[in-house]
């Protein structure tokens, strides 16, 4: 009987593993197929440029991206701020909102998710803001907190807090009845359900909504940066807009598109150990 | 031995439930009255829709009933109990959980300390017979499986009555057979007492010491039959045939 069952464990994590190394191989096929995916697109990029095909005066060569990327890390002309500077203006402003709205958003979701009463008492306000376009509190917010970083983190914020909120409250509304009378008959009280029925079923949506939120702090930071702003990444892009240098716009926008990839990455990790009963 | 010299585990008094529906009282169950015999295997037969869960989960405390008494042991009680334990039809394990956390979740909930608690959930998972399954995830087990984890985490919590609300209404027929006989030789081997809910006649007569047969919607006592037969039952045997086929003309499953 032992001997049975633990060829029987054995057989199980045989299978586990011929699972995982063909995960593994898909894996390495997309990975090459996104590579090759980013090669075409810049070479079809740099054709269109060096072919003429496009005016020169609007678009910039791959390479030359890449010298301004490099000048940009020690020049500080013509926006005022070196590469790295903007960079972490940006991040400054856009990881604040964001992660604001994640340590708001989410627990409020989740709470008015659970409780009722709560639900009842909020929703009201939560559904008055929610239409709001989050660059709609720019001029408000400029004439409150000027246009430093509060600012702007603010406006971040109400971009990445709505999603959050719908996402984790919708998560918590859709636990299993089961589940909960399952904790209810090993005695639970309703705060413990909550705690661990409730908030683990959420976390499925949490994650997704959390994904639509830095989508949304990163776009609305940029618009911010636009209109009220003395540095960042949507200040160098305005920046060369205005000095009419396409090559700084282009920069400025492969930059964001790179930090947005890296953030959403560094979130699936986070995902993948929060929800990593999913996989396997 | 008569069943009415045995101890009265589980006493049910007068128990009625019912809901407002579109503005009209719709009764669910009618004036139950039940006596559970200690470490009996209680089988409850009825028709699909008769108020079968609902007459459990009153027994479970996970509602309350509009009219009516529990009593364990002859002190009355309401609402859930500690000493009351169940098993759900499907969709009851924590998809986030291995099989060993699904299982340990009662006595983790009870403050148990970790290596108690790990010996008390590795006891019943050894009894289920899903040693060697302890870090498997819901979903890489099969539908028998999930259920042996389901009657694990059930007598993890150490309750002297158990509740079974269908446990195998959603296995193929295959499966269902063997878990009727597992389900058997578990209650054999760790006695409580069961109280376990179908809708199938053949599974209710093999399992049972005693077959409380509800009428339709709204569901009340009809007739209670005792069932003597040896353990494991033959489902072949005349005698079984007899009684099912007893049970089955008395019986309005209108499936
Ligand atoms: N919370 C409720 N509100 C209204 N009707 C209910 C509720 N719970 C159960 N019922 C009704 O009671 C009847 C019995 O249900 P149930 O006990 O689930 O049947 P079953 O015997 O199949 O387990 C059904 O007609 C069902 O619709
Ligand atoms: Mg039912």
């Amino acid at each position: 009987m032992a001997q049975n069952t633990k060829t029987r464990s054995n057989q199980n994590n045989e299978r586990i593993a011929l699972i995982q190394k063909q995960r593994k191989r898909t894996q390495v096929q997309n990975t090459m197929l996104a590579a090759s995916g980013i090669l075409g697109f810049i070479l079809i990029w740099q054709i269109a440029a060096v072919s003429g095909l496009v005016n020169s005066r609007y678009i910039a060569k791959p390479l030359e991206i890449v010298n301004l990327f490099i000048v940009k890390l020690t020049d500080p002309n013509p926006d005022g701020a070196v590469l790295g500077v903007n960079v972490m203006s940006s991040l400054a402003v856009s990881l604040s909102g964001f992660g604001l709205a994640v340590l708001i958003g989410v627990p409020l979701g989740l709470f008015m998710g659970w409780y009722r009463g709560f639900d009842s008492f909020m929703r009201p306000i939560f559904e008055i803001i929610r239409p709001i376009p989050p660059v709609s509190w720019i001029p408000l917010t400029i004439v409150w907190l000027g246009i430093g970083l509060k600012a702007k983190a603010i406006i971040v914020f109400f971009a990445a807090f709505v999603p959050c909120l719908i996402n984790s409250y919708t998560g918590i509304k859709q636990t299993s009845e089961v589940l909960i009378n399952v904790a209810k008959t090993c005695g639970a009280s309703n705060f413990t359900i909550f705690r661990k029925v409730g908030i683990p079923s959420a976390m499925t949506l949490t994650f997704a909504g959390i994904k639509v939120a830095i989508g949304n702090a990163w776009a609305t930071l940029v618009a911010a940066e636009m209109l009220a702003a003395s540095s960042g990444l949507g200040y160098m892009i305005l920046m060369g807009r205005q000095f009419g240098r396409v090559d700084l716009v282009i920069l400025g926008i492969v930059v964001i598109g790179a930090i947005g990839l890296v953030i959403s990455k560094l979130i699936d990790m986070l995902e993948n150990k929060v929800l990593g009963w999913k996989k396997l | 031995m008569p069943m009415d010299k045995k101890k009265v585990k589980l006493r049910l008094e007068n128990i009625s439930q019912s809901y407002v529906v579109n503005n009209e009282v719709r009764d669910a169950v009618s004036n139950v009255s039940i006596d559970v015999y200690d470490n009996e295997f209680l089988v409850i037969l009825g028709p699909g829709h008769c108020g079968k869960s609902v007459l459990l989960n009153i027994i479970g405390g996970l509602e309350k009933p509009v009219e009516g008494n529990k009593y364990i042991d002859g002190v009355k009680f309401t609402g859930s109990d500690k000493r009351i334990g169940m098993v759900f039809q499907r969709l009851a394990l924590m998809p986030w959980k291995t099989v060993m956390g699904n299982v340990e979740f009662g006595p983790r909930l009870a403050g148990v300390d970790k290596a108690t608690r790990r010996k008390i959930a590795q006891k019943y998972i050894d009894l289920v017979g899903l040693k060697g399954f302890e870090k498997a995830y819901p979903h890489q087990l099969s539908g028998g499986m999930k259920q042996r984890v389901g009657i694990a985490r059930a007598y993890a919590n150490s309750p002297e009555i158990l509740l079974m609300d269908e446990p195998f209404g959603q296995l193929d027929a295959q499966t269902r057979i063997v878990m009727e006989e597992e389900i058997q030789r578990i209650w054999q081997q760790e006695k409580r007492t069961i109280i376990f809910v179908t809708n199938n006649i053949e599974e209710a007569v093999y399992l049972g010491d005693r077959i409380i047969l509800l009428s339709k919607c709204p569901a009340r006592v009809k007739q209670i039959y005792e069932i003597n037969l040896p353990r494991p039952r033959n489902t072949m045997d005349p005698e079984f045939l007899r009684i099912r086929r007893e049970v089955s003309e008395n019986t309005d499953l209108a499936l």
